[in-house]
């Protein structure tokens, strides 16, 4: 049924709709309204069949969701930000007992300082995780992504993020098509795990493992990651029988086939990325942009095929991985060894910085010129940065930058350099 | 049926007497169909009480559910030593996750048997001291607080024994342990530190909350018995003396463990929603150096130059908490000790 509604409560409705036992919440911006929509079905008895746990932090949500499925429960959580890092231990718990739960992150930066709006740094700090990670461009995606990750997280016992842009998604209102209960009763069948906590058949799980067996079980989390870029594309087929329409999949081209400079990014900003190709389309510039929808299993092949015809790629990213630059431009450049073409990092969208469709025009527009560097940072105020830096330069204290900013700003000292940004810029 | 006391005097050994008593009556580790939940081939130490505690409650747990228990077990000893991969000790299901979730992972497998309307099996969480009073502390006082249907057991051996006997907020005032070490001007662990968790328990207003001791493995399966027939939050506390971290001989685990009941320093009670019901009365208290001597953790304070400032510390917290909980004789007990004593003192004559 199509609806005019948040991304939060549509996915809400997608998860509820995939009949979850087990739900665990524990509130953190921007994911809140995903598990306030999910307590209220539950609380007023739309959604039967689930207790819904208000847990005291994000690592007890995890845990008690870990409880739940080894239990042989289907076990449902959602966070972002500090809640993920709060967890990050119990998140490869999770992945290394093989249960298959699924989470909503709804991507937030992480602090400090601190910092409610999107970006990509929480569950890009847990990629390795074992966890497999789904990356939603629209509010209908993030919906279709969470039913099509129950079925992948069951079959192939490993638990699923999916990744939902902050406020960008989870609050924007848009038109979702929520799919009917028996749709989804079609698509994902009841949970019936391997093994199960039961007293008629015991077995003892997590047991202390060591140098004799680790590595294979090591090993076997990155072959299920290799049988789900199998499974990705083909669930994604099937789910386009039964709903209709295309969601998820591995990668998504779009107007790549005589691209010669792809813009590679994840999650939302595609959205607005499609637009800019069409304009720069338009002027001119033989241009396509490449969504990357599973982060992991990173489908290196896939991503070669996509881009090896274009003569530079340019991947852009939310997330800065400090000291080296980009994260997915790793995964971009190994899918592409050993073929020569220009590469290019654009960290951009940092703790909620918008990332418009002029940036993004005049970022295709330098590209296409050769003017982009190895790395770069869209939109990044260089007149507050490179001040902090000559401050830093002259009396070196150690402390927080962004107060450091503001304490000679609050002194009233005047603006050093030609180039100081207005202090509005700055607070 | 009320726990019947049961005297030393009715064998004339040190045996527990269970063979004057009906079947119903004896202990669960006296029946031969115990389910030996925890079984042996495990790789605990000598004389550990850890082990010792642990089968006793579960076999207990067990003989009240109709042997339908799911346990959670916290990363420490127990675990450690009950499932070395590929082998286990647990002849029940079982689950480790990480140090400091044991409570929460409870909760999740209770919400587990509730939403598949399984009321009959029963869940227990389960952690050493450090698992439980420092690292799993906010996922036990979540459980507590939302009266998770969930038993946690708490074995408290009084510091992280696992990873080489490290101080943690169990570990008592003047202990020596790797963290708290016998030097300096104040050897061992600090003074004024450290937490009482049944207490802590006992302020969420939880149905149940007890403290056990290995010394008294009777009163130890009496109250998980009874535990398990409560539903939501329940907590025990069991005092497991080690012999690696505290330096006592294996054999004297139940000499140690004995020991602290009886000089008042780790007291044994009962409470029911947050009110404490019973107490364990010390007929006679034993002097606090009776407990110390024994452990090479307090040899420090002993030897030619004894300190006793430190022992008359710790004698204070004995007689504190001998006061607090009430654990001398009342007056009535007194009267009826005294006409026990006679009526024995008569049988013994005849």
């Amino acid at each position: 049924m199509l609806r005019q509604i948040e991304g939060s409560l549509a996915v809400a409705q997608a998860v509820a709709l995939c009949r979850p036992e087990v739900i665990c919440a524990y509130p953190i911006t921007p994911q809140t309204h995903i598990v306030e929509g999910l307590g209220e079905m539950v609380k007023s008895g739309e959604l039967g069949g689930c207790e819904f746990i208000n847990v005291e932090s994000e690592f007890a949500a995890l845990s008690v969701a870990i409880g739940a499925s080894a239990a042989g429960a289907r076990s449902y959580t959602a966070t972002a930000s500090q809640g993920i890092l709060f967890m990050a231990e119990a998140v490869y718990n999770a992945a290394g007992l093989g249960l298959p739960i699924v989470m909503t992150v709804g991507n937030r930066a992480i602090g400090a300082p601190i910092n409610i709006w999107n970006d990509h740094s929480d569950s890009m700090a847990l990629r390795d995780a074992g966890w497999i990670q789904l990356y939603a461009e629209t509010n209908q995606e993030a919906a279709d992504l969470h039913i099509q990750a129950f079925r992948l997280a069951e079959e192939l016992s490993i638990p699923v993020m999916v990744c939902v842009d902050g406020f960008i998604l989870t609050h924007a209102y848009d038109r979702v098509d929520i799919p009917s209960q028996e749709q989804v009763d079609q698509y994902l069948p009841p949970f019936e795990p391997v093994q199960v906590l039961d007293v008629t058949d015991p077995v003892s799980m997590g047991a202390m493992v060591g140098p004799e067996a680790f590595f294979e079980v090591r090993y076997l989390e990155h072959h299920k990651q290799e049988t789900a870029l199998e499974r990705i594309p083909e669930l994604a087929a099937e789910f386009k029988r039964v709903f209709g329409r295309d969601s998820g999949g591995l990668v998504r081209g779009y107007r790549c086939e005589d691209a010669e400079t792809i813009v590679v990014a994840l999650g939302s900003v595609n959205g607005t990325l499609k637009e800019a190709v069409d304009e720069a389309r338009a002027r001119g510039d033989r241009v396509g942009s490449l969504a990357i929808c599973s982060f992991r299993p990173f489908p290196l092949a896939e991503v070669r095929a996509a881009l090896r015809h274009a003569k530079r790629v340019v991947v852009l990213e939310k997330c800065l991985a400090v000291g080296i630059g980009g994260i997915v431009s790793d995964g971009v450049r190994k899918a592409l060894s050993g073929i020569a073409l220009e590469g290019h990092t654009v960290i951009a969208g940092l703790g909620g910085r918008a990332i418009t469709k002029a940036s993004l025009l005049g970022l295709i527009e330098r590209a296409t010129g050769g003017e982009l560097a190895q790395l770069n940072f869209l939109d990044l105020d260089w007149k507050v940065v490179k001040r902090e830096i000559e401050r830093q330069r002259e009396h070196r204290r150690a402390g927080p930058a962004a107060e450091n900013i503001l304490r000679d700003l609050g002194r009233g000292l005047p603006p050093r350099g030609q180039d100081f940004g207005p202090p509005a810029r700055i607070g | 049926m009320a726990l019947q006391a049961v005297h030393f005097y009715q064998t004339g050994t040190f045996t527990a007497g269970n063979r004057l008593l009906g079947e119903t009556e004896r202990a669960v580790q006296a029946n031969m169909r115990r389910t030996n939940s925890l079984n042996s081939g495990h790789r605990a130490c000598q004389g550990c009480g850890e082990a010792l505690g642990a089968r006793y409650a579960i076999d207990a747990a067990m003989q009240a559910s109709k042997n339908r228990v799911i346990a959670v077990n916290a990363t420490g000893c127990l675990e450690v030593f009950s499932t070395p991969y590929p082998e286990t000790s647990w002849q029940i299901p079982w689950i480790h996750s990480l140090f400091g979730n044991a409570a929460a992972v409870g909760a999740g497998v209770a919400a587990a048997m509730r939403v598949r309307g399984r009321k009959d099996v029963r869940v227990i969480a389960q952690g050493g001291d450090g698992g439980t009073t420092d690292i799993g502390f906010g996922c036990l006082s979540g459980m507590f607080e939302r009266n998770d249907d969930v038993l946690y057991i708490c074995y408290d051996n009084e510091a992280y024994m696992n990873t080489g006997v490290q101080r943690s907020s169990a570990t008592p005032p003047a202990a020596r342990t790797a963290t708290t070490m016998a030097v300096g001007a104040h050897p061992g662990n600090v003074f004024g530190t450290g937490k009482n968790v049944p207490l802590i328990a006992m302020a969420h207003n939880i149905p149940f909350v007890a403290t056990a001791s290995v010394a008294n493995l009777r009163d130890l399966e009496d109250k998980v018995t009874r535990a398990m027939a409560i539903e939501g939050a329940r907590y025990i506390h069991i005092h497991v003396p080690c012999p690696l971290g505290w330096g006592s001989e294996p054999k004297h685990t139940i000499q140690v463990a004995r020991m602290a009941v009886e000089s008042g320093l780790f007291p044994l009670f009962e409470a029911e929603h947050g009110e404490i019901t019973s107490r364990y009365v010390l007929r006679r208290p034993v002097p606090v150096t009776e407990y110390l001597k024994l452990q090479r953790r307090f040899a420090h304070l002993f030897g030619k130059d004894p300190d006793v400032a430190t022992i008359a510390a710790i004698q204070a917290i004995a007689d504190r908490n001998i006061q607090r909980f009430g654990l001398l004789p009342t007056p009535t007990q007194t009267q009826m000790n005294a006409d026990e004593a006679q009526m024995n003192a008569e049988k013994a004559k005849r």
